[in-house]
């Protein structure tokens, strides 16, 4: 393997050790302290709950690809 | 792990996987994956409305991702994912519907399985010909496109997009970065069969639209993949928003799912800087075999259907 191969593939994985880490965390918070007030939404306030369910995956994906593009950052020395 | 919306167990890790390769398909050929993600929510036992729903929900979180990169490396047409908009929401609310009334009816999950078998296969197969003519067709020109997105494309099928464009129904619409001048109708007719099939069979359905913005409006692929990403944020969030208010989407799986997509799309997106339109093509036409074979086999074993 190409030494500037073998350096992105070492990069990659840990990010991706990185990643997981921060995952596990977040599975936590949202489930645990979220997974009960959305289900008390789903049932009772639907457009309330069809409201925040958009908000709640677009936010997440902000967030995660900030993370992401941080790591990249950070661990590459460049973004990608 | 216990989803209590959609009362399924389900392994978180099983979603990142899953999240995680949808998001590489996704970043690169521009689609939402549903057609995998569908399948794949329904061979671990959740109703195909949840699994409709749910999988559009995640689909919003990666696009946003793959979006922003794609807008980064300039493959994102505003003005034509706008006006698609339009088209785009009425279909999301007629496929919506239907799934509602087949709901009713108590044959949701067979109509929805046969449909996808047939549409995912005609796709490929379609998308086979047309790639591989192309580039039997085009053997001398080779270069590398790192950055390129207007003018090095071709399709086999340019001279009926270019009778398409031909058509002068008022408005006609200057689109600027695609380098394209069509008819407004044209663009909305596109955006609506984009969206009823997003709405009834789940996705931002961008093995439609990534195909249609190719042959029928004639944009160049990586503007096509940007563009339908950005479109289908627009689309599917409708989507998401429909399906929650009737009850079919579990936002905790979408979540889950979504924290593999997220990455998964920077891949993919990166990814598309290497490959010639007709190349992206034709890597394409094994997505929906896939998803077809995992439809066949649930309707085969009988899994839940």
């Amino acid at each position: 393997m190409k030494p500037e191969a073998a350096k992105i593939l070492r990069a990659f994985f840990i990010e991706l050790g990185v990643y997981a880490v921060l995952v596990v965390g977040y599975f936590f918070l949202v489930l645990h302290f979220l997974g009960g007030w959305l289900l008390e939404l789903e049932l009772h306030h639907r457009y309330t709950y069809a409201s925040v369910a958009i908000l709640l995956i677009i936010g997440q994906a902000v967030v995660l690809e900030g993370v992401t593009t941080l790591l990249f950052r950070m661990l590459r020395g460049r973004s990608e | 792990m216990f989803f209590p919306i959609s009362n399924a167990h389900i392994s978180p890790i099983y979603l990142v996987v899953v999240g995680f390769i949808i998001g590489i398909l996704g970043g690169f050929f521009g689609v939402g994956g549903s057609f995998i993600a569908g399948p794949a929510l329904r061979a671990v036992g959740l109703d195909w409305n949840f699994a409709v729903g749910t999988d559009l929900a995640h689909i919003v979180g990666k696009s946003v991702v793959a979006a922003k990169r794609h807008r980064a490396l300039g493959n994102v047409d505003l003005k034509l994912g706008l006006l698609m908009a339009v088209g785009t929401f009425g279909g999301v609310e007629v496929g919506a519907q239907l799934i509602q009334a087949l709901k009713r009816a108590g044959n949701v999950n067979l109509v929805v399985s046969i449909v996808s078998i047939v549409v995912y296969l005609s796709i490929s197969v379609f998308m086979f010909w047309e790639s591989r003519k192309t580039l039997a067709s085009q053997k001398t020109v080779r270069r590398p496109i790192k950055g390129a997105k207007t003018t090095d494309d071709h399709s086999a099928l340019k001279h009926m997009t270019r009778r398409i464009q031909g058509l002068k129904m008022w408005p006609m619409i200057h689109l600027q970065t695609s380098g394209v001048k069509i008819s407004l109708w044209t663009i909305i007719l596109v955006g609506l069969v984009g969206g009823f099939f997003s709405g009834f069979l789940g996705g931002g359905a961008g093995y439609i639209r990534m195909p249609s913005m190719v042959y029928v409006l004639g944009i160049p692929t990586h503007l096509a993949v940007g563009t339908d990403l950005f479109e289908i944020i627009l689309s599917a969030s409708l989507g998401t928003f429909t399906h929650a208010v009737k009850g079919n989407v579990d936002i905790l799986i979408a979540l889950v799912m979504h924290t593999g997509a997220a990455i998964g799309a920077q891949i993919g997106a990166i990814c598309t800087q290497y490959f010639t339109g007709p190349k992206i093509r034709l890597a394409f036409v094994p997505l929906p075999i896939i998803g077809a074979a995992i439809v066949i086999y649930t309707l085969v074993t009988g899994h839940k259907l």
